[in-house]
């Protein structure tokens, strides 16, 4: 009853923007589709919220067909776009009003729904939507796609654009929405964003990598993975590339993750190794795998 | 309904908080009517003449007095020698001279005939025709009241009467046609953009995620438009009543149902617009260059469409504003009723049920 995609194919004249992609979402999942930009996500969600027609293969969003049911679609899900797509010479207030009145309902009646949200934008409501900061404005957004208690939402890279602060009391509040029962596809480009869905989808060039919980994604990575730090990234990063025992390097904040070949890894062989290239006072340390690290390996392939 | 309410309240907001479309509403059409009225004008005023006159006797004398008697000419200076007329058309100042023969009276009374010769200043060939044409008839005046005694054997004296414009005032055939102008204008222009900008900012997207329906959209979208056109019409008739003196001889029910009616289909022109462009730019340029230009150019507001070429005369046809300008110089000057106009009204109909369904089958229900 929450999302059912099979096959979706899409292509805009000689790009093929999804291949073959099949997920469900369960009712009351808070599912995100993570993947870079160009991923095709945009028009995943244009497809689902009736918006694109798709070339090839079905879908179902809260048991309606995406084609044949999308008056009824259009009813009970809430969407928010990518872009910031509120109008920005209507106060905070009117826009909200304004949403509430073309899905027949009113702030009132579902003031229960947004009000944690709300509350937070209310002291601006008279202030225009086009002067609100990236926060406010995504939060503005979301208010007036959850007022009419859509069964299904959908949200196409909500937090792209907004501070770090901003972004956690976003993933907060979706979770508090999940409780209440509303089925959430999300997309964005943030792997640590992922970790706080139910299940990720990782999705790049058109196609789905893996679908799974964001604990059994990790687990996916195939080696054991080191933390690296040295003085010198440049050159720490050429002599890992160099090694030849190397299986992936990639650089994650002031470190970087290692992988070796070899099933009988030695800290002190590698250790040597960057002593021999001259590197001075680096630290190699075991780590567990994040989203990222797998979501580089599958791409890898 | 209160959706629908909810959307043009919506509207509302849009139009009033916006400067530059407040200004295209309101003070363009009193800023045309203005200007058309006072500044833009076929008629000749206190156009300045330069006289030379080489014989100066009573006749030549006379002849003068009743041309700078008269309110249209004034005259500017006197010059001595031929030579001089190249010099002061160059100077700009005079847009004619009058340059009487030696002997003039002397002519007149042996031979009865005497020449004068006029000269004028055809950079701007209506004005220098109408110049012309004023002298000339000033000229037949001096000659008719000479002549009163002698009696002639045949005699053809034109008595011409100027009916629904005896003063033939430029302003009377400027207001229909910047009437229409702004009627148009306003609501394909305005209309247009405004969906388009929708479409541009992404908030079509969500307007069709939504339980609105397409109509209820565009209708409201129209709805405010319908509503501040009207108003414009009737400012517009009201200065050019109070100001312009220009009278309204039929029925202004019958002008307000024609305008509301000329209004729809300009609506129904925008809507049809917004759907086959993307962008304000373009849905602001298709309104300027595709309804503005025929409009002035070949809806017979300036031009006459009887003395076009064929092609264009059948192009004009396919214009509204054409049909519009007719049934309002036809309301207005004549005092014509609808018995009058009705096959205009019923093609202005049929073009607005066109637009209309053309729209509603070129509207896109999805992104693509």
């Amino acid at each position: 009853m929450g999302i059912r995609v099979t096959d979706i194919s899409k292509s805009y004249k000689n790009v093929k923007a999804l291949k073959g992609i099949t997920f469900d979402v369960k009712e009351g999942e808070l599912f995100g589709l993570i993947g870079p930009d160009g991923a095709g996500k945009t028009t995943l969600f244009r497809i689902l919220t009736t918006l694109l027609f798709s070339d090839e293969g079905e879908a179902t969003v809260a048991g309606y067909d995406v084609v044949l049911d999308y008056k009824d679609i259009r009813q009970s899900v809430g969407y928010m776009p990518g872009k910031f797509s509120l109008y920005q010479d209507l106060t905070v207030e009117e826009n909200l009003n304004f949403f509430a009145t073309i899905f027949g309902t009113t702030i009132e009646e579902n003031y229960d729904l947004i009000k944690d949200i709300y509350i937070q934008i209310e002291p601006f409501k008279k202030r225009r939507a086009g002067q609100l900061s990236g926060g406010m404005k995504q939060k503005l957004a979301l208010s007036c796609a959850l007022i009419h208690k859509p069964k299904v939402l959908f949200l196409d890279e909500p937090t792209t654009g907004v501070d770090p602060v901003s972004r956690k009391e976003f993933w907060e509040m979706l979770k508090r929405l999940q409780k209440k029962g509303i089925t959430i596809l999300v997309s964005t480009p943030y792997m640590d964003e992922a970790a706080l869905c139910d299940r990720i989808a990782l999705i790049q060039d058109g196609g789905i990598l893996e679908i799974d919980t964001p604990e059994s994604i990790v687990h996916k990575f195939p080696k054991a993975l080191y933390n690296i730090g040295a003085n010198n990234m440049y050159q720490l990063i050429r002599s890992l590339n160099n090694y030849e025992h190397l299986y992936s390097v990639y650089p994650f904040g002031e470190f970087v993750h290692y992988a070796d070949k070899r099933p009988a890894f030695n800290i002190a062989d590698l250790a040597q190794y960057l002593d021999a290239q001259g590197l001075k006072s680096f630290s190699i340390e075991p780590t567990k795998p994040t989203i990222e690290d797998t979501f580089m390996e599958l791409a890898k392939k | 309904m209160k959706r629908f309410i909810g959307f043009i309240k919506k509207e509302f907001y849009h139009i009033f908080r916006d400067k530059r479309s407040l200004f295209i509403l309101f003070g363009m059409p009193i800023a045309q009517i203005l200007l058309f009225g006072f500044a833009i004008t076929n008629e000749i005023n206190n156009v300045d003449i330069a006289i030379l006159d080489h014989s100066k006797d009573a006749s030549t004398q006379e002849i003068i007095n009743k041309i700078s008697a008269s309110k249209y000419f004034t005259i500017e200076q006197f010059i001595t020698r031929e030579a001089d007329i190249e010099d002061a058309f160059k100077k700009g100042k005079i847009k004619a001279v009058l340059n009487f023969e030696k002997d003039f009276s002397k002519n007149l009374i042996k031979e009865q005939r005497a020449t004068l010769q006029i000269i004028s200043d055809a950079t701007d060939p209506n004005t220098a025709n109408t110049i012309t044409n004023y002298i000339s008839s000033i000229l037949k005046n001096y000659e008719q009241s000479k002549n009163r005694s002698i009696e002639l054997d045949y005699q053809v004296i034109p008595e011409t009467r100027m009916v629904y414009n005896p003063e033939l005032k430029s302003v009377f055939t400027f207001v229909p046609g910047v009437m229409t102008i702004i009627l148009m204008l306003v609501s394909a222009m305005m209309t247009s953009i405004s969906i388009t900008r929708e479409k541009e900012l992404g908030t079509m997207e969500i307007l069709l995620v939504s339980p609105i329906k397409p109509f209820q959209v565009i209708i409201g979208k129209v709805v405010p438009y319908i509503f501040l056109s009207v108003i414009n019409a009737i400012v517009i008739v009201i200065l050019s009543i109070f100001i312009f003196k220009m009278p309204v001889q039929g029925s202004l029910f019958l002008l307000g149902a024609e305008s509301v009616l000329f209004i729809i289909a300009s609506l129904a022109l925008g809507i049809l617009i917004s759907t086959i462009s993307e962008t304000q730019q373009t849905a602001m340029m298709i309104s300027l260059m595709g309804l503005m230009l025929p409009v002035i150019l070949l809806s017979g507001f300036i031009f006459p469409i009887s003395s076009m070429p064929e092609p264009l005369q059948v192009i004009s046809h396919i214009i509204p504003a054409k049909w519009f300008i007719v049934i309002i110089k036809g309301i207005m000057l004549k005092g014509v009723d609808i018995s009058f106009l009705w096959k205009e009204s019923v093609i202005l109909i049929g073009m607005t049920i066109l637009f209309i369904g053309l729209s509603i089958k070129k509207y896109k229900i999805r992104l693509e």
